[in-house]
């Protein structure tokens, strides 16, 4: 689509929020391309059949559905997206990929839009999410493969989440499921530098 | 047959019977397993969704590395499969990618490896009738639903469609040539929850209890799945659901058919035993 169209697009967009009385939203014309740069995904493909949200797991938890998320990428609707829960409860199961008639993988455009949001600032709407991958990826920059028990530690504090799950971890640790050390591998100069290498508001 | 091996992170924790078993079946099956020298974290779900470089550079390390071994790596679980598949197109999709991570990692990436799931291995490479040859206790009157989940089979751009993203049939074939009855049932490619494992566990708990309840509908004796997490939310999000289902690793089963020593070792590691199932059904 041409910058042409977009505006034309946009416009549009703009003209029915305004009749829409105090239903007024901020339309980003530049939210589209930029979010199709970063997914690699042509979001514009899409005419909205539904299917990925009918085959999404977790649309139910979701405010809007992935069909959805993609129609407001679509009308320049940046900050309801990128302050919506949807872009956080995906698990990336791939559900939607497999089935898109257009070959859209709404995961990979969800997952840009979690790291857009985080760049500039907009408070996730699921926090536990986002602090459990961190800690993932912490474990990974300190022993270059995950170690469970101190990930789950530094997740519990971290979220404020202390207490749910608690009998089920001790039962996994009498099982011997949750090692107590974790396994350091040789080459951690490399992950190091691969960690350092991420572009800011990403770490 | 030679494979290059990546077990993951949770074969050696969380999931550490489907380390054990899959170590014991391939011996006992002929199938040489060498582990990738040194391997990392393939970064899962967490940073794909925080991190897109990280998300195929932690991946790349590990097919680099495996190219030492010269042969289809191999990996049990499904998470880890998806990011090694997705690595793997990227470096052969993508030329100025690949020129950046052979830069990197100071090597070139050949291509003539594959990243291969498991229970590809065992339900393509090997012949049913060659697998049936070696059963010593044929698993009969056990009746099992194979589930796959998510990345095992998704999406079909990466998988090669080794097995049918919507109708998968090769853990059925396996589990028929072990003795099993896999039955019908309308779970085998739905999402248990993944990595909302924690910090949503409520959603999980609906997923996977549905799965489960779609177990128990089936009239099934467990469940048989072929990825860590995918068993660590079904067994452990039975809450309220009677009877309560076993989620065996496929290469569980495939122990007791084979007539594996040390299996009692595996099975109890296992939140729902399956030993009293077993039991009843003369097969522990």
């Amino acid at each position: 689509m041409t910058t042409g169209a977009t505006a034309s697009l946009s416009s549009a967009v703009r003209t029915s929020a305004a009749s829409t009385a105090g239903n007024a939203q901020r339309v980003d014309p530049s939210f589209l391309p930029t979010v199709e740069a970063l997914s690699h995904e042509n979001i514009r493909r899409c005419y909205y059949c539904l299917k990925c949200t009918a085959g999404c797991p977790t649309a139910y938890a979701m405010d809007y559905g992935p069909a959805h998320v993609l129609k407001l990428v679509q009308l320049g609707q940046k900050d309801k997206v990128l302050q919506s829960k949807a872009i956080w409860m995906c698990v990336g199961c791939e559900t939607c990929w497999t089935r898109c008639p257009n070959g859209i993988a709404a995961g990979h455009v969800m997952d840009a839009l979690k790291q857009m949001a985080l760049r500039e600032g907009y408070a996730p709407a699921e926090r536990r999410v986002l602090v459990l991958h961190r800690q993932f990826l912490t474990s990974i920059r300190l022993f270059g493969r995950v170690h469970e028990l101190s990930m789950l530690a530094l997740y519990k504090l971290l979220s404020g989440d202390l207490f749910t799950d608690l009998d089920l971890g001790a039962r996994m640790f009498l099982r011997g499921k949750i090692p107590i050390l974790p396994e350091r591998i040789k080459g951690m100069s490399k992950i190091q530098q691969l960690f350092a290498k991420r572009p800011r508001g990403q770490e | 047959m030679k494979y290059s091996y990546y077990p993951g992170c949770t074969l050696h924790s969380t999931a550490i019977e489907y380390g054990w078993s899959t170590e014991a079946v391939c011996e006992a099956l002929g199938i040489d397993l060498v582990e990738i020298e040194d391997w990392n974290c393939c970064g899962a779900s967490s940073a794909h969704s925080l991190d897109p470089h990280l998300a195929l550079a932690l991946p790349t390390r590990d097919l680099m590395r495996a190219q030492a071994v010269g042969a289809d790596i191999v990996m049990p679980c499904a998470a880890c499969y998806g990011r090694m598949a997705a690595a793997d197109h990227k470096m052969r999709s993508d030329s100025a990618w690949r020129k950046e991570m052979e830069a990197e990692f100071q090597t070139e990436y050949i291509g003539a490896a594959r990243p291969r799931t498991l229970v590809d291995v065992l339900g393509n490479d090997l012949s049913p009738e060659a697998l049936a040859a070696k059963v010593k206790r044929p698993l009969n009157g056990l009746r099992t639903v194979s589930y796959y989940g998510c990345l095992l089979i998704r999406p079909p751009d990466l998988t090669n469609r080794w097995d049918d993203p919507e109708h998968p049939v090769v853990m059925d074939r396996i589990l028929k040539a072990l003795g099993a009855e896999p039955v019908q049932w309308a779970h085998a490619v739905e999402c248990c929850g993944a990595s909302l494992a924690l910090d949503r566990a409520d959603v999980v708990t609906v997923l996977s209890g549905r799965i489960v309840q779609g177990a128990n509908d089936a009239e099934a004796d467990c469940i048989v799945c072929a990825c860590p997490l995918c068993q660590a939310n079904l067994d452990s999000r039975q809450k309220g659901i009677s009877p309560k289902v076993p989620v065996l690793y496929i290469t569980e089963l495939m122990g007791i058919a084979l007539d594996l020593p040390g299996r009692s070792k595996w099975f109890a590691k296992h939140l729902v035993d399956p030993r009293p199932m077993l039991r009843r059904k003369g097969l522990e």
